[in-house]
């Protein structure tokens, strides 16, 4: 009696705030047909933003991958004083508000940034621009790789690659041919989680984006136009490519998290 | 652990290039955060962060981020404890979309729940006919903010509530206690370090939230604008000493939390390897 109570207070709290808004994003995508669905998607703003996001993932999560591998490989592989802060620093960005992600590009490269006048001066343009997106999502999504890899990297050990080492392998083809591929897994799932937030970062991108339809304009913030314009379809249309890229991420998660469980590795802790 | 260095290569080029990297993307542009604002001076500085309508946000952004977290804090232990302890249809499936506030984007949260609540939604509807209004007033922030702090207590309770032995709980029955009892002395003091964690967690998350709180907060100055809104407002008015001031408190407040829940995390380590 009590389990069934305590299973149907559960359900109706998940039913409400996930179930419930999962079904309300599709209703709203779908209210005025599918020909209405397929012509917000396709509208030439929608698809610029779409290109900008996936240019502005397909720079930020490399860059975090490598930083990631790095970063796993001194944490895990060597003991060293300073290694709590190091792991503490990895986090921040976890923790720092996205506006504030925002504000400190803007700080540094705005007009009255530091660097600002200078960059000016030589004709870059950092925020309110490409580059701009870009370190903002490399900011906010830093933590996610490294975050993954570290404590599959830790429950390896070092024994295989001590064993590689002796045996004559050098240090990058240890790396390539035994680690990366033992926390293959965990490397996965870090990079699908970047990339999730990376395309849907919205407080980061929107401080510095500047709002410039077609050209700094990301799915997200393409949203956030289209819904202040009443245009409340084509918003939910948009949205809906974002929330399908959610559902991707969440089936990954799963299937990685039950090869490990069969594999007998404890998952990464969760973000 | 020196015998490792001698035998593993790599170990001052990677610890060199995490330090560079970190130090470029996150430690320079906070420092000048921090910078920024103290050249302004500790008077115009504390005239910023006192500022009555400044006062207000933050009292809305603490506020709101605390209750959220508390409803998460009493709802995230249910539904770990359906999730570690029941078997029921789809219990996976379940399992797979609580994670879903991590990995939905926060805008797309952001105008689902507004559409929702808004007075001709279809939760907004029959609760405005009860004469409870949620879109645009304060109820409306708590509710996105706990929408995206919902996984968190779930996923520090969970893992220590498989961990759990039930023979503990089968001795502590055989000697007398009531299933009331057992929960309160025994399964609750085991689960308490994770759950201070998660709600910790959650109420960190909440403090900073930007894009599923804007839409449906209405955002009216004094009395549903959260801080990192007026954040933003600061920085379209160019007013970047006083966006900087704001921004100062909110990441003292988060470096704290952040402390906070790595002390909680070897405390719970602690209290679950024992």
């Amino acid at each position: 009696m009590l389990g069934a109570a305590l299973v149907a207070v559960a359900l109706a709290y998940l039913g409400l705030f996930l179930v419930i808004p999962l079904v309300a994003v599709l209703a709203q995508a779908f209210q005025n047909g599918v020909a209405a669905y397929l012509a917000a998607v396709r509208e030439p703003m929608a698809l610029a933003a779409l290109r900008l996001t996936l240019v502005t993932a397909a720079l930020a999560v490399p860059l975090n991958l490598v930083f990631g591998v790095a970063a796993a490989w001194a944490v895990a592989k060597f003991e060293f004083r300073g290694k709590t802060a190091l792991v503490t620093l990895i986090d921040l960005p976890f923790a720092v508000s996205p506006v504030i992600a925002g504000l400190v590009f803007i700080l540094l490269f705005g007009r009255q940034g530091t660097l600002g006048p200078w960059l000016a001066a030589h004709g870059f343009q950092v925020v309110f621009a490409v580059p701009g997106l870009v370190l903002a999502t490399v900011f906010v999504t830093l933590p996610f790789v490294a975050r993954e890899l570290i404590p599959v990297m830790q429950a390896m050990g070092t024994e295989e690659e001590e064993a590689a080492r002796l045996l004559g392998a050098g240090g990058w083809t240890t790396l390539f041919r035994v680690t990366l591929p033992g926390a293959k897994w965990g490397l996965l799932f870090g990079v699908i989680l970047s990339n999730a937030r990376a395309m849907g970062e919205f407080g980061a991108v929107s401080v510095v984006s500047g709002h410039i339809r077609g050209q700094t304009n990301t799915l997200p913030l393409h949203v956030e136009i289209l819904y202040n314009e009443y245009e409340f379809q084509s918003a939910f249309a948009v949205a809906s490519l974002l929330t399908v890229l959610a559902l991707v991420t969440l089936v990954a998660r799963a299937l990685v998290e039950w090869r490990s469980e069969e594999r007998g590795i404890a998952p990464g802790p969760r973000p | 652990m020196t015998r490792r260095h001698r035998v593993l290569p790599g170990f001052g080029l990677s610890l060199g290039f995490t330090l560079l990297y970190a130090s470029l993307i996150v430690v320079v542009p906070l420092s000048v955060l921090v910078l920024r604002s103290a050249a302004s001076g500790p008077g115009l500085f504390w005239a910023a962060v006192t500022a009555p309508r400044v006062v207000a946000s933050y009292r809305l952004t603490f506020g709101a981020s605390l209750l959220a977290a508390l409803i998460n804090g009493v709802f995230g232990i249910v539904v770990a404890w359906v999730l570690v302890r029941h078997r029921f249809p789809a219990r996976r499936l379940v399992d797979a979309l609580v994670d879903l506030p991590f990995a939905l984007p926060t805008a797309v949260a952001g105008i689902t729940l507004t559409t929702l609540y808004a007075e001709t939604g279809w939760l907004g509807r029959p609760l405005a006919q009860a004469g409870i209004k949620v879109a645009f007033t304060p109820l409306g922030v708590v509710t996105a903010l706990t929408f995206i702090g919902l996984p968190f207590v779930v996923r520090t309770v969970q893992p220590v509530l498989q961990g759990l032995d039930p023979e503990v709980e089968e001795a502590a029955a055989s000697l007398g206690a009531s299933r009331g009892q057992t929960f309160r002395r025994v399964v609750l003091p085991a689960l308490l370090p994770a759950w201070i964690t998660g709600v910790t967690l959650a109420f960190a998350r909440a403090l900073g939230e930007y894009g599923s709180v804007v839409f449906i907060a209405g955002n009216m100055p004094m009395r549903t604008e959260i801080a990192p809104l007026l954040v933003v407002t600061k920085l379209e008015q160019y007013d970047y000493g006083g966006a900087s001031a704001i921004a100062v408190v909110m990441l003292a407040a988060s470096f704290l939390l952040l402390l906070a829940v790595n002390r909680l995390q070897a405390w719970t380590a602690r209290a679950t390897s024992s």
